[in-house]
Parts: structure tokens; C-alpha cells; sequence
């Protein structure tokens, strides 16, 4: 029940801060809109933890600022190798564990190295993930664990 | 709005245009197709959210705002998607993610 107030809340917030009209019909077209929006999300009985994971929300602040300078990091790496005249790349595959235990802190996993430049998610088996990089030191990175470590405390145990 | 926050706009927008030529650089030196994803992931991560950013500043604090913080949040949860998407389908298709001799396709 509290997910579906927050779905209504945050729908709302984005209705209002998207149409940036303030007068009755809008107020009413939105509620409209909110009111079926949730309802077939609730018929569709997507109003989980999956597809509406609220739980995290607060960790963000926590998880992105890190996330952030880690892409800004390997961009720069990245970056020096494509530019630089012999191309220092020494492409490889390898497979991680990834501790998480729900789907979506695997999914906040395998999309954070996606995201990450020099490492790419390829395939995904439970909780095995397959991962192509760029370089040794891209590679080390992710098998280091800091990653992961991360990750799992943005999940959260909720 | 004064002359300092113009220059760190600058800045911003000239740091995400050199990251975005250098992704484009990136995808054409590239020897393979899963070499070329991370050339594509890096314009796509350091050419779009500095230019937005700078976008932000000028706009101050506005609607406007809100809606490029949006933009920037879709982009972050959509353009890994699409990178592994691609990744997973090249893989399936029999592209091999490691190719020692020199292929160029």
C-alpha cells in the first residue's frame, strides 16, 4: 500500500513539474491520468519491488556521486588509449560473481559496468555475470570487487 | 548569472564535445565490434550529462532544470541498457567476444 501512495506521489510530482500549468483543468487531467496510470499498473501487479523500488531511493545520493566519478575515471582512461597512436587495448572476457540477491541490485550491477567505460555486460546467467573489457586494468578493476561492494550496499537489504 | 558561471558552462560543454569526437575517433580505430561498445559507452557517459549539466546552469533553477535532470536520468538507466542489448544480441549471433587476429568487420 505504501508503494502505491508513492507511485501516486511521484507521478504526480513529475505531471506537475512536467506540464508546468497550474489551473483546474490540468490539476483534473493529471489526476485523471494518475488515478489510471496506477490502476493498471496495479491490475498489471508491477507496483513490486521491481518495478517500483522505492526502498533505494534515499541510497542514491550515496551510490550515484560514487558511480559518477568512477565513469569520469575510466573516461579519461578510456579516452588516452583511443587517442593514443597505438591503440593500447588488449580486449578479454571473464565472469563475475555478483553478490547481490535480488534482481534488481543485479541489474544495478550489470548496468553500472555497462556504464562504466571499458566494461560491458555481455551476458548475464543467475547470479554469474559475463563481462567484456577493454584492458587488464579495466578488467581488474571489476574483479577487484569495489564494484560490487557498492552495489550491494545500494541494494540494501530490503 | 555572471561571468564565472558562463566560463564553467563553457568549460563543460567544450569538455563534453572533446569526449564526444574522442568517442567518435573511438568507434572508427577500433578493431572489433564489442571493442567499438566501449567507444560508443564513452560518448555516450562524459559527451551528453557535462553538456546537460551546462545546460542546467544556464537555466537555473527552473523547470527547465527538472526536465534536463530527467533527461540525464533516462539516459543513465536507457544507454546501458542498449549497450548490453546490443552485447547480448552480437554475442547470440555468434560474434566472438575476443577475436586474437586482426578482424575488421
Amino acid at each position: 500500500m505504501i508503494r502505491v501512495l508513492s507511485l501516486i506521489f511521484v507521478l504526480s510530482a513529475v505531471w506537475l513539474l512536467l506540464s508546468g500549468h497550474y489551473d483546474t483543468v490540468f490539476y483534473g487531467l493529471g489526476a485523471v491520468s494518475v488515478a489510471l496510470t496506477v490502476w493498471v499498473s496495479a491490475r498489471m501487479k508491477v507496483i513490486d519491488h521491481e518495478g517500483h523500488p522505492f526502498h533505494i531511493a534515499g541510497r542514491v545520493f550515496i551510490y550515484f556521486p560514487w558511480l559518477f566519478w568512477e565513469i569520469i575515471k575510466s573516461n579519461i582512461d578510456v579516452a588516452r588509449r583511443v587517442l593514443s597512436p597505438s591503440l593500447p587495448i588488449s580486449p578479454r572476457v571473464f565472469v563475475v560473481q555478483a553478490s547481490q540477491k535480488t534482481a534488481v541490485g543485479r541489474t544495478i550491477y550489470a548496468n553500472s559496468i555497462t556504464l562504466t567505460p571499458g566494461t560491458v555486460t555481455i551476458d548475464v546467467r543467475g547470479s554469474e555475470l559475463e563481462v567484456h573489457a577493454l584492458t587488464e586494468a579495466s578488467a581488474e578493476g571489476i574483479q577487484s570487487g569495489v564494484m560490487d561492494a557498492h552495489a550491494t550496499r545500494f541494494e540494501g537489504t530490503g | 548569472m555572471d561571468a564565472s558561471l558562463d566560463l564553467v558552462c563553457w568549460v563543460l560543454i567544450l569538455v563534453g564535445g572533446a569526449f564526444g569526437i574522442t568517442g567518435g575517433i573511438g568507434i572508427v580505430r577500433m578493431p572489433s565490434f564489442f571493442t567499438r561498445i566501449h567507444a560508443a559507452g564513452m560518448a555516450e557517459t562524459m559527451c551528453a550529462p557535462p553538456i546537460l549539466l551546462a545546460m542546467m546552469i544556464q537555466a537555473g533553477w527552473s523547470l527547465v532544470t527538472f526536465k534536463l535532470v530527467l533527461i540525464l536520468i533516462f539516459l543513465f538507466l536507457t544507454s546501458p541498457t542498449a549497450s548490453h542489448a546490443l552485447a547480448k544480441a552480437a554475442l547470440h549471433g555468434g560474434v566472438p567476444p575476443v577475436d586474437p587476429g586482426a578482424d575488421d568487420r
